[in-house]
């Protein structure tokens, strides 16, 4: 069984992905057909149908969660010993440490001015994606609604989705590429600044537009999954609703701002939550175009610095920052809960 | 996309006899019917489609240009100046022994990581949505809220949890945390198609004496086929895409996917467009396809989810 742990060899990896598969759809078998009688009590169901799910998400998420929760708090501290006074390694002569529980972390992560840059830079990411990615998904779905080329056209917006984040961080980093004034451009967003007339700009580095560059990128790649989900809402909107507005007189903006948009709203909420969670955790964008220097840097980008280069003592600060992260998306999971319930009751 | 019929609506009523105030208004409805989808709104549909993929066009011309041209001039060009080479992805393709084993990686990765974390959503969507039992929204908000659990906070706790269990260097620790990560957002979604299922139908079942197994093959599955297949595309172009998990849990060469083959050549290459965009287009190819071949699956069953009341 060896190469089950250890694959080397193309048939190796092959067996071992299909084996993956078939003992992960037996285990589930046995457990589903032992279930499926009369009289089993209700809790044995579900924790059938929910257990393994709940054993993973309590392993892989929300006990690494919490551990994060924990690590915010902790500072390395001098140790003291029994006396009052410090620890001292016999072997080294170096005091020793031990952790200690603080706010610190926290104190740092609002005072400093480089984490609150990396902090505003977040808000203005968690809330400018979503909201220009919906809107611009929800103008074009309907700009190309039943028209001729409509497939053609959702198809060219969409594309950005399934080009990768760092393949479209690649994509955009070209198009921004610098050359010094007077040497040809040959990127185009440079190229189109000669032409007008003014001198080609740093859009990567220069602060403090670099960000919002950057963001560009993001409403790019995210506007096409805004526009498929909306553009589906929309052909859903029942044609009495639209047909009854429109005898009372409803025109195109009226008709569009009045039934369309209150109608469709479930699948707004939807898109606007799942794509300010996205760009909440992304942070490929931001690693692959400037690593998070020259003042871009973002919440999810800056944990993942802390946490992995910075040694031990960033972790507390990593965590501390992914303890912001989590509090700065509270709102939009309440107003979903809020959401989530209105709905069970018109049911 | 979607080949949702246009149905001439007011065509119906133009056989009554219609007093002229309400000839008006029909007029009137006609008119804003057409009033989105007239020359100006299809011209700027146009523009910004063309906008929108000229980024992706100038790299994928550059991918067949040589290195000469690209480091001295802009793609737009080529017009004047034509020269197309394919050295660009004969380099890419065969620098570092190939990008061959890398593709077998990714789909070894890919497939189990697929299928069962949606498995395990429907599952889970079943009992949050037709299973009633004590805490059942507590637990349903609970994983919704997980959802903002970054990645990278679960990295290093899990890693030690893999290596405890002596799962380092194989694609099981891989296979298991995209799994784990996929679930909230596949439990969200999945949960919110399941509700959507009129609970007559599953009364009905159960009247007719099927358990909540049976329920959820029989009734809910074939109901459910397109939003599976709408999540199923979310899933895989999300694993496909993956450069992180796989960095942290399959660093070996061994069993490197595709995409960190690809972050090496632009890490060790610093900005050689022409390795750079060969690479970015051969690592895009597969989400294409599947992209484009399932559409119809992924447009039907968004539109399953986003409908309400």
């Amino acid at each position: 069984m060896d190469f089950l742990l250890n694959p080397t060899s193309v048939g190796d990896k092959l067996i071992s992905m299909v084996l993956a598969v078939v003992i992960f759809g037996v285990i589930m078998a046995v457990l589903l057909f032992a279930i499926d009688r009369p009289k089993v009590p209700n809790w044995v169901i579900v924790a059938a149908f929910l257990g393994p799910v709940a054993i993973l998400l309590a392993v892989g998420l929300f006990y690494p969660a919490a551990g994060t929760v924990v690590r915010s708090f902790q500072v390395s501290v001098n140790a003291v010993g029994p006396d009052g006074g410090p620890v001292i390694n016999p072997n080294t002569g170096q005091r020793l440490t031990e952790l200690g529980f603080s706010f610190d972390n926290y104190t740092r992560v609002f005072t400093d001015p480089a984490f609150q840059k990396t902090l505003l830079n977040t808000v203005w990411w968690v809330v400018l994606v979503p909201v220009v990615s919906t809107l611009f998904g929800l103008i074009y779905a309907v700009l190309v609604d039943r028209t001729r080329f409509e497939k053609a056209a959702k198809a060219l917006v969409f594309l950005p989705m399934a080009i990768s984040m760092v393949g479209a961080s690649i994509i955009w980093k070209f198009v921004y590429e610098y050359r010094q004034g007077g040497s040809p451009q040959i990127g185009l967003a440079n190229q189109v600044l000669v032409w007008l007339g003014a001198d080609p700009y740093q859009f990567i580095i220069t602060q403090p537009w670099n960000t919002f560059f950057l963001i560009v990128v993001m409403i790019w790649i995210n506007a096409g999954f805004a526009m498929t989900i909306l553009s589906a809402a929309i052909k859903a909107v029942p044609d009495d609703i639209v047909e009854a507005a429109q005898i009372d007189g409803a025109t195109g903006f009226k008709l569009f701002r009045r039934v369309t948009v209150p109608t469709i709203r479930p699948a707004v909420v939807v898109v606007l939550t799942t794509i300010a969670m996205g760009s909440l955790k992304a942070f490929d964008v931001v690693r692959t175009m400037t690593g998070g220097n020259y003042g871009t840097s973002i919440v999810a980008n800056e944990f993942y610095t802390q946490s992995f280069r910075q040694g031990e003592g960033g972790k507390g600060i990593g965590a501390a920052l992914a303890v912001v992260l989590f509090v700065i998306i509270i709102p939009v999971i309440v107003y979903n809960v809020r959401q989530m319930r209105l709905a069970e009751e018109v049911r | 996309m979607t080949t949702a019929p246009v149905i001439p609506q007011t065509d119906v009523r133009v056989e009554e006899p219609v007093s002229s105030r309400q000839l008006k208004r029909q007029l009137r409805a006609q008119e804003a019917k057409t009033k989105l989808t007239s020359p100006w709104a299809s011209g700027l549909a146009i523009v910004l489609a063309i906008l929108w993929t000229i980024p992706t066009l100038g790299l994928f011309i550059t991918s067949f240009r040589p290195v000469e041209d690209i480091n001295t001039s802009g793609w737009w060009s080529i017009i004047t100046n034509p020269g197309f080479t394919l050295t660009n992805y004969d380099q890419a393709l065969n620098a570092q022994g190939g990008l061959g084993s890398f593709f077998l990686n990714t789909i070894v990765i890919v497939v189990p990581a697929v299928l069962i974390p949606i498995f395990l959503a429907l599952l889970a969507a079943y009992a949050f949505a037709w299973i009633p039992f004590k805490g059942r929204n507590f637990l349903f908000v609970a994983v919704f809220a997980l959802q903002v659990v970054p990645l990278q906070v679960a990295l290093i706790p899990l890693q030690t949890i893999f290596v405890n269990f002596g799962l380092q260097n194989s694609f099981w620790p891989v296979w298991i945390s995209h799994t784990i990560f996929g679930l909230p957002l596949a439990i969200f979604l999945l949960h919110n198609f399941m509700k959507e299922v009129p609970a007559s139908i599953i009364e009905a079942a159960r009247v007719d004496g099927a358990g909540h197994v049976k329920i959820f093959f029989v009734v809910l599955m074939p109901l459910l086929v397109p939003a599976i297949a709408a999540f199923g595309i979310f899933q895989f172009l999300w694993v496909w895409n993956d450069l992180l998990v796989a960095t942290v849990f399959a660093p070996s060469p061994n069993l490197r996917p595709v995409t960190a083959a690809i972050a090496d050549l632009s890490g060790t290459r610093g900005s050689s467009w022409e390795l750079l965009s060969a690479g970015a287009f051969i690592s895009i190819i597969v989400p294409l396809i599947v992209f484009f071949s399932l559409q119809r699956f992924f447009v039907r069953g968004l539109l399953a989810g986003s409908v309400k009341g």
